[in-house]
């Protein structure tokens, strides 16, 4: 991954007398906060769909509110969008914002604990108001807006509601739309694309609404036009591939039908849900089918019922849920049933933060069922990993007969970004359910004895009769309670994952093969450590990072990589003690969970540095983070 | 090695079945176990209804009555505690053409698999679901289960169970969409076939209770019921469970009851005075799950690929 984060370039102001100042940038955030439900969503995800359709790195991220039905104009409610614009590939979700249009000051306040904002933030706030006809709320704003000025912010107030009411008479309505017309002016483009999409997106309700939104549109980019002495411009690069734009769940949900995976049982659980949401919709059309269980514990007995009977099933979830499965988990891995279980991590434990992104069911992932249950986890980096992911664990699922886990996270769910259209293949689909007679000298659990594993008789073939069970047993699945059968047989289960690890590719270091500091990091964080780590080397700094896709087994390599480097360091969302803290007083600090596998697997002592805040890493503070272990190493 | 081989579906020549094409490994319940009459009476009707064994599957939970699939010939599904009908729920999801049988137990049906019970008697997909209710947990060795008589002395009640039993009967003709009820014991072979070749051809989920010895635990239960034939009330109708006249000379207690009427069933599954045998309610109208699941079998390849692209399409940017 090439990275072109440069500090912004200015061109001359414009040749024409009175041309506003334009800024060319090589990458800009914007956010777009409101109360819920006054469709800040709606009016980001159409600028960062228009932005991706000229050619520009996007990532959009939502900000969702913590509470269902916030009052308005509280903290609680904020909802919204941030658009992370690029001149080239957008891989995250960036710092902290450069431009913010906000509906009221209030809900500015929760992107603020978030750290959202820093001193030079440009910030356009609806003045409405401060013509407010209740006195307090007058008081707040202007308070706010003092509040904001000195905390360094630059803020504008724009009349949005006042422009809105001029053509719509419900302004919460037609908000959104302005809105991105004011943000085309702002980033220098026309109105071709937005009307374009208008008309694609409203046709249907009708040549009255199409002709209303254009109204709003154009009001926006005229208002900016007018009032605004300075644009900015991130110049998009003309697009080659033919690009399809998704969030991580709905890469999930798409790759699910990519590999041809019939049967999804689920139970809704935030921030999985929108998935299985996707797929309900659409399964259909594959000629599936996804069946909402009474619960976790139905959902993924219902997957395995279906993968056991010939149809590799999914089921999608997140930790609460993840916790419900853990029974029939182990029940996959004893009786080798191929299945795949997504899930999308988010705050933990218990119900902790339900729509915020966590990298903490790792070690539940590895280790939450009872006994030795050996199981294949992947951990995709990308949207675009999220789609090809769900074909490559299907296969792998059947192939190693047996559940494979795909953690995802809040942060993936959400985020927006465009990817080079897959070529769905055939061989990418479940074939038909096998019905050919089975060979009656080959027993239900032939383990070969170098790789362990066996091929599956499925109900129907004649002759592979056989009774599964979750209770220890043979190659004949004949109940065994004897020690030397059990000993072999989990030999059999584990072999598994030393036969995949085999033919996995060596992990790979993104930088010099060797230095000062490496990072270990997985999942969603691949964009801020790339981000970071090159920050930090255009400035000589020999830091390197290696980015992990198979958690287990493990890819290879990665004790001779660590010792290449003088010190070794994961990089992750999730809770683990910090070795400085002096109240800490113990010799035991409980680490972040990769690096407790790493350590447990290669007998390196790497630390980890983590977080929890409840939000994707910025690379700014990925970036404080090495350098401060960088320091300390030349000290 | 996973392609259709085109010669799969021919057969050379007929097929016939017989008993040992069903009989697994020998089964190790209790002498005396009422376990064993249900095998029997199921291997009977497998062979009476030529059921290929490999299109035969069977699921359980765990417990004693749950290692039934062991002593099957056919496809078995041992699984979790309380856990088979989601598990059967899921195969059937799929595949209409296998035939299928649920061992559950009284602990593992109506105490920690409830959920799925009330759900999967609602999804009514077409499966026998056969509920061995001994009034006790017996592969953990007597403790109280939902359907232990108050005051019965077990290992968790040494004093006696504290609560009067749920009814598994009014249970399930109380949840929505139940289209097949009926109750039968272990030690009548007669009437335990014919309830299970009933439920066997009933387009649904067919929900069976049948009362089960466990000479080890519940002895004390049983053994009236099984020598006072009189407390049994043999229910009766043209289209009910078949009883010949040697089931009706046992059981001279008899009530002719129409399984259409749901609310006479409640009221004979609630009756406190005699155990109810036959069937209570059939609904061969009820909505059936397995029909919406089933939906879109057998699209091609070709047609998967071809619908995965049209709606990439509509993620074009
Ligand atoms: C999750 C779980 N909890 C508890 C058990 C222990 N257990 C096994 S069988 C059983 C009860 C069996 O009673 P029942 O379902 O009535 O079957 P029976 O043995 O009487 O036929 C219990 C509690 C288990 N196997 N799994
Ligand atoms: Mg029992």
């Amino acid at each position: 991954m090439e990275a072109l984060w440069t500090e912004a370039e200015e061109t001359p102001a414009g040749t024409e007398a009175d041309a506003p100042h334009v800024q060319r940038l090589m990458q800009h955030v914007v956010e777009i906060v409101s109360d819920s439900g006054e469709g800040a969503q709606t009016a980001g995800q159409m600028f960062g769909t228009l932005s991706a359709k000229m050619g520009n790195g996007v990532w959009t991220v939502e900000i969702i509110p913590a509470e269902i039905e916030p009052p308005a104009r509280s903290r609680a409610g904020a909802s919204g969008i941030r658009i992370r614009l690029g001149h080239g590939d957008v891989s995250n979700a960036g710092d902290t914002a450069d431009v913010v249009v906000g509906f009221n000051e209030q809900v500015l306040y929760s992107r603020i604990d978030q750290g959202a904002f820093r001193p030079g933030t440009l910030i356009f706030l609806d003045n409405k108001w401060a013509s407010d006809p209740q006195a307090e709320i007058q008081e707040a704003y202007a308070t706010a807006l003092a509040d904001f000025r000195q905390r360094g912010y630059v803020v504008r107030e724009i009349p949005i509601d006042a422009e809105c009411l001029k053509h719509v008479s419900d302004a919460r309505k037609g908000k959104n739309m302005w809105v991105v017309g004011f943000l085309c002016a702002l980033y220098s483009r026309d109105l071709e694309l937005p009307k374009k999409e208008i008309a694609r997106r409203f046709g249907k309700k009708g040549a009255k609404i199409v002709e209303s939104n254009y109204r709003l549109l154009e009001s926006g980019f005229g208002w900016a036009q007018t009032n605004l002495d300075y644009h900015f411009d991130v110049p998009p690069q003309p697009e080659t591939h033919e690009k399809v734009v998704m969030n991580g769940n709905q890469a999930i949900a798409m790759g699910c039908m990519a590999a041809g995976m019939e049967v999804c049982a689920m139970y809704p659980i935030t921030p999985a849900t929108s998935a299985s949401h996707f797929l309900a919709g659409t399964m259909q059309e594959i000629g599936g089918f996804l069946h909402q269980a009474e619960d976790e514990i139905a959902a993924i007995g219902f997957a395995i019922g279906a993968s056991y009977a010939g149809k590799t099933a999914v089921t999608i979830t997140s930790g609460p849920g993840f916790a419900l499965k853990t029974e029939f988990l182990g029940l996959a891995v004893m009786a080798e049933i191929p299945l795949v279980v997504v899930v999308v991590q988010r705050g933990g434990p218990s119900t902790g933060l339900p729509t915020k992104v966590e990298q903490g069911d790792l070690l539940a992932s590895m280790f939450a069922s009872p006994g030795d249950a050996p199981k294949i986890i992947l951990a995709p980096a990308t949207i675009e990993e999220c789609f090809h992911f769900m074909v490559t664990a299907r296969k792998l699922a059947e192939t190693f007969r047996g559940p494979v886990i795909v953690l995802s996270d809040a942060n993936l769910a959400t985020g927006v970004q465009p990817f080079p259209k897959p070529e769905v293949t055939e061989s990418w689909m479940a074939p038909p359910i096998d019905q050919s007679p089975w060979d009656t000298t080959t027993k239900p659990y032939d383990w070969d004895p170098q790789t362990g594993l066996s091929a599956r008789p499925i109900p129907g073939q004649r002759g592979g009769n056989y009774v599964l069970t979750g209770l220890a047993h043979d190659e004949d699945s004949k109940v065994a309670y004897e020690s030397a059968t059990n000993q072999r047989t989990m030999a059999a289960r584990s072999r598994k994952l030393a036969a995949l690890q085999r033919t996995l590719k060596p992990a790979r270091v993104v930088g010099d093969p060797e230095g000062d500091l490496l990072a270990v990091t997985w999942g969603s964080t691949l964009g801020a450590i790339d981000e970071a780590v090159m920050r930090l080397r255009r400035e000589g700094e020999k830091v390197s990072y290696v980015h992990l896709r198979f958690l287990s087994p493990l890819e290879p390599g990665l004790k001779e990589i660590f010792q290449r480097f003088r010190k070794v360091m994961t990089v992750e969302i999730n809770y683990g003690d910090d070795p400085q803290d002096p109240t800490l007083r113990c010799d035991a600090p409980r680490f972040a969970q990769l690096a407790w596998m790493l350590r447990a697997q290669t007998l390196c002592d790497l630390t980890s540095w983590s977080r929890v805040p409840g939000g994707p890493l910025q690379p700014g503070q990925i970036e404080e983070a090495l350098r401060q272990q960088l320091t300390a190493l030349k000290g | 090695m996973f392609g259709l081989k085109d010669d799969w579906a021919e057969e050379e020549r007929p097929r016939h079945f017989f008993l040992e094409d069903y009989e697994g490994a020998i089964a190790r319940w209790c002498p005396g176990c009422g376990d064993h009459a249900v095998l029997s009476a199921v291997q009977r009707l497998c062979r009476d209804e030529q059921l290929p064994p490999e299109k035969t599957v069977v699921v359980s939970g765990i417990g004693c009555s749950s290692r039934f699939p062991h002593y099957m010939k056919t496809y078995g599904f041992h699984g979790l505690h309380g856990r088979a009908l989601p598990v059967a729920c899921g195969i059937r999801s799929r595949r209409p053409d296998v035939h299928m049988f649920v061992a559950t137990g009284d602990g593992d049906n109506c105490s920690i698999g409830t959920a799925h019970w009330v759900h999967a008697v609602r999804y009514n997909m077409r499966m026998v679901v056969m509920l061995f209710d001994n009034n006790i947990y017996g592969l953990t060795k007597n403790q109280t289960s939902p359907t232990t008589h108050r005051g019965f002395n077990s290992m968790t009640h040494p004093h006696g169970a504290w609560l009067s039993p749920l009814n598994p009967l009014s249970v399930t003709l109380g949840i929505t969409n139940a289209s097949f009820v009926a109750q039968t014991v272990d030690w009548n072979p007669i009437h335990l076939y014919a309830t299970i070749r009933e439920g066997f051809h009933h387009p649904g989920l067919a929900f069976i209770r049948i009362l089960q010895r466990c000479p080890h635990f519940t002895a004390s239960v049983f053994e009236p019921i099984q020598r006072d034939p009189s407390l049994v009330l043999l229910l009766e109708h043209g289209d009910g469970i078949p009883a010949n006249d040697t089931v009706r000379r046992i059981y001279k207690n008899r009530q002719e009851h129409d399984p259409s009427d749901r609310n006479s069933a409640q009221a004979i599954a609630d009756r406190g005075d005699c155990f109810p045998i036959g069937l209570l309610y059939r609904n061969r109208n009820a909505e059936r799950y397995d029909e919406i699941s089933a939906r879109g079998l057998g699209m091609t390849g070709a047609q998967k690929v071809a619908a995965v692209n049209r709606m990439l399409d509509r993620f074009l940017v």
